[in-house]
């Protein structure tokens, strides 16, 4: 057995048994972080902070929901936003932090992207981030099933059709995921299941791993810079604070995550108390009704472009039938992704606007994003269903493009620029 | 500042996201409809144009209404008993003791005279292979029926609560689950569509949607079943602020909070600015 002091303190006398100085350090006062860095590396801790505001809400509405189909829509609608103090508030919270989850990893994911954040090193922290993307959405899906009102109803309804589609075994397989034939009691309570205990513990598991991933290649900085850490962690070690190129986590890098946190938050209560309905669609406050189809039915938001490629393809093609085209293209779009770092050729890691071909690739990239998104709302007739026709090709295609782009570009530039960094 | 722009591109796209999404969506689920008319102008003017008689009117509405309608207020039962009259029309007829406060009174007028073409209803009610539950009085004369009309006026009382306002102008067919009030109705049989729960139709449907549609609901539904009810303004301002105490009952506390915590959030961001400062002055 180790030999033991009597402690003078009881910081000591944690320290002796659990080693917090060191734990402090590597975690947080000597954990190094670049320091030419904008507000956009703060999205990072922001979901952090917004899961941690999500689990909280949840662990109050959990306490009064329940999972069952005759009580669930009363359950929330009247125990929880009426009877229940500050019910609607956790509610308001739990529903705004939801949507605003997404917008932050579609940032977040943007940012990694735009500065080339995903290769030379770190593709696990990318591949991590990608599996959060997907625990994220299947966690999002399953909650907006619970208050079983009309759109939890019959966007669970279309979402579990859409593994029908797969060859073989799709009827069983969608008879499966409902635990019915049809989107029942067994499938709520599964969901139930998921939503507040299984997929919350991947999340945090993935988080965990998604820290760990950005260890050893740090993360990356405004110009792609390569940096030593152990150099400039010296200079900042010894004074030279100014001239070193690093910061350690705390208090540094957290000082301004807390500042922009705080602007987000702001923003964020603004959007609980007076502008929810966009997260909170108002046709989900009409119980559900298996026998009344809703004239208008779309997943939320953040789904809404790739629902578009699965329904953009409206028509046979050439003997394939269109909700298979439509099926592959979806799967397609799940993953294209995740597949980054491999798709892009170039072993440049620098922000788009100094690339001269990835700069275009990424803003069309975004453009035909946000046009999905907007036409996976719309009904789709008429010029609607060719506009989504149209740019899921173009989606497909940009992607199915993106490694000859790269190619291009990395021989244009080997040339010319420097692969990496850029004076500081 | 670089970090502005960088604010300023991505504030861009997702206001263009969110107008996407949003008002286009919500533009083209709900197309525009002309604001509520609460002169109810597609009507014949009937009070207007005529004189009235109270006292002819009183005679008028117990020789004719009294059949099927209770007049609570002048001790007056409907002689059709209430499981007879829901058997027979699906509904249990209204009392009129407040008709003379809660409808506009030509809109009333027009009602007695001819229902289906006053409640909008002619695409279901023919009136020769199928009659709606309500007779129409249009072999009387536009006096008496306006006779009637003042009747009602006469007799209703001066002021009724939010809850009175709905239960005599919806209570016969729709249920407010979230306050216990039930429609002893089977408006099924009869409309050939259920009248839904109102408990949270304020959070589904939204103020500006219940403005027009109660006002008049083929605006919206083109080919409901659902009759035009025909309240006037501040009866209708009554219903809608009934339908958001039940629905949305936490709004005043919603709006009472807010400032407190937004404020204290900015006060947030003002302090976490100057520790930002602060730190960074040493290394930048
Ligand atoms: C045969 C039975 C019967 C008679 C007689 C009758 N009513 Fe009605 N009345 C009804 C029924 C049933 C309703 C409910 C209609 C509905 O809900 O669609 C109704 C509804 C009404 C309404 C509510 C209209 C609205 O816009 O909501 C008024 C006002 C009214 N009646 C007035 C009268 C008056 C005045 C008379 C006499 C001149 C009269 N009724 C005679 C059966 C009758
Ligand atoms: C004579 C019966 C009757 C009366 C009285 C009545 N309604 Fe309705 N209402 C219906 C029926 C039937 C429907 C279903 C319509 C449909 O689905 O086409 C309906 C539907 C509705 C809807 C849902 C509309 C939508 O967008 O789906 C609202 C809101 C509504 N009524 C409000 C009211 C209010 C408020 C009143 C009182 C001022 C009222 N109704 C009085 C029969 C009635
Ligand atoms: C939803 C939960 C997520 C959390 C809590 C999270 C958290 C973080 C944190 C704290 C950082 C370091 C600081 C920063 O650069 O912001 C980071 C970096 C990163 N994350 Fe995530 N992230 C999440 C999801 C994602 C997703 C969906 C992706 C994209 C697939 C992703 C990709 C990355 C990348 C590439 C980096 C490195 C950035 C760089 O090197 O500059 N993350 N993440």
């Amino acid at each position: 057995m180790a030999h033991f002091e009597k402690a003078r303190s009881l910081g000591e006398w944690f320290d002796q048994r659990l080693n917090t100085t060191g734990f402090i350090k590597v975690m947080m006062t000597e954990y190094w972080i670049p320091k030419d860095i904008n507000f956009l590396w703060a999205m990072g801790m922001i979901l952090a902070f917004t899961f941690k505001i999500l689990i909280i809400s949840g662990i109050f509405l959990l306490m009064y929901y329940k999972p069952d189909v005759d009580m669930a829509f009363d359950s929330v609608n009247y125990t929880i936003m009426q009877e229940v103090g500050y019910g609607w508030l956790f509610r308001h919270i739990h529903g705004v932090g939801a949507s605003l989850v997404f917008l932050i990893i579609y940032i977040h994911m943007f940012t990694g992207i735009y500065y080339g954040s995903y290769k030379k090193g770190r593709e696990m922290i990318w591949l991590s981030g990608m599996l959060l993307l997907i625990l994220f959405s299947a966690e999002a899906f399953s909650g907006y099933m619970l208050p079983w009102g009309q759109m939890s109803y019959w966007a669970a309804y279309v979402i579990t059709n859409i593994f029908g589609g797969i060859p073989v075994i799709g009827d069983e397989l969608v008879v499966w995921i409902r635990g019915n034939f049809y989107v029942a009691d067994s499938t709520l309570t599964r969901f139930f299941m998921l939503h507040v205990f299984l997929i919350p513990i991947a999340i945090l598991g993935g988080i965990a791993f998604h820290f760990y991933t950005l260890r050893i290649p740090h993360v990356n900085n405004q110009k792609g810079e390569e940096i030593d850490f152990e150099e400039e962690a010296n200079k900042y070690l010894t004074g030279r604070k100014k001239v070193s190129k690093v910061i350690p986590f705390w208090p540094v890098f957290m000082a301004k995550d807390v500042f922009v946190l705080s602007v987000f938050l702001f923003f964020f209560f603004y959007l609980t108390f007076y502008h929810f309905n966009f997260a909170m669609d108002p046709v989900n406050f009409d119980p559900a009704n298996g026998l009344k189809t809703p004239a208008h039915i779309y997943p939320e938001w953040y789904f809404l472009w790739s629902y578009e490629v699965l329904r953009g393809f409206f028509f046979d093609i050439g003997g394939l039938k269109a909700a298979d085209i439509g099926l592959v293209a979806f799967g397609f779009a799940q993953i294209i992704f995740a597949l980054m770092p491999w798709l892009d050729k170039s072993p440049t890691v620098a922000p788009a606007n100094q690339r001269p071909y990835f700069n275009a690739w990424f803003w069309i990239m975004i453009v035909i994003l946000i046009i999905l998104t907007i036409y996976g709302k719309l009904p789709p007739t008429g010029t609607n269903a060719w506009v989504g026709f149209y740019s899921s090709i173009a989606f497909i295609l940009l992607f199915l493009a993106l490694p000859i782009v790269t190619m291009k570009e990395a021989e244009k530039t080997a040339s010319s620029i420097k692969p990496t960094g850029g004076k500081h | 500042m670089k970090e502005l722009k960088i604010f300023g591109v991505i504030t861009f796209f997702t206001l263009v996201t969110y107008w996407g999404v949003e008002p286009l969506a919500h533009s083209i689920f709900h197309p525009h409809v002309e604001p509520a008319d609460f002169q109810f102008k597609d009507l014949e003017a009937i009070t207007t144009t005529t004189n009235s008689d109270v006292a002819k009117g009183k005679e008028l509405t117990s020789q004719n209404c009294i059949g099927c309608h209770s007049i609570n207020n002048e001790g007056i039962s409907a002689q059709v008993d209430k499981q007879t009259a829901i058997d027979n029309y699906g509904v249990f007829p209204p009392d009129l003791s407040t008709a003379g406060l809660i409808y506009e009174s030509n809109y009333l007028a027009n009602f007695i005279k001819h229902p289906v073409k006053a409640g909008k209803l002619e695409h279901k009610y023919d009136g020769v292979n199928k009659f709606y539950i309500m007779p129409d009085y249009s072999w009387m004369s536009n006096e008496d029926i306006h006779s009637m009309v003042a009747y009602f006026k006469s007799i209703a009382p001066t002021k009724l609560t939010n809850k009175e306002v709905f239960i005599d102008a919806c209570g016969r067919c729709h249920n407010m689950k979230y306050d216990k009030v039930k429609a002893d109705s089977d408006v099924t049989k009869v409309m050939g569509s259920t009248p839904p729960d109102l408990s949270m139709i304020i959070r589904s449907r939204g103020e500006h949607y219940l403005e027009t549609f109660i006002n008049d609901p083929q605006k919206h539904l083109k080919g409901t079943a659902m009759l035009r009810i025909g309240l006037n303004e501040s009866a209708q301002k009554q219903v809608i602020k009934y339908l958001e105490e039940i629905g949305d009952s936490k709004k005043a506390e919603r709006e009472a909070i807010a400032p407190y915590v937004l404020g204290f959030l900015g006060f947030m961001i003002f302090v976490s600015l100057l520790w930002k400062r602060e730190v960074w002055s040493e290394v930048k």
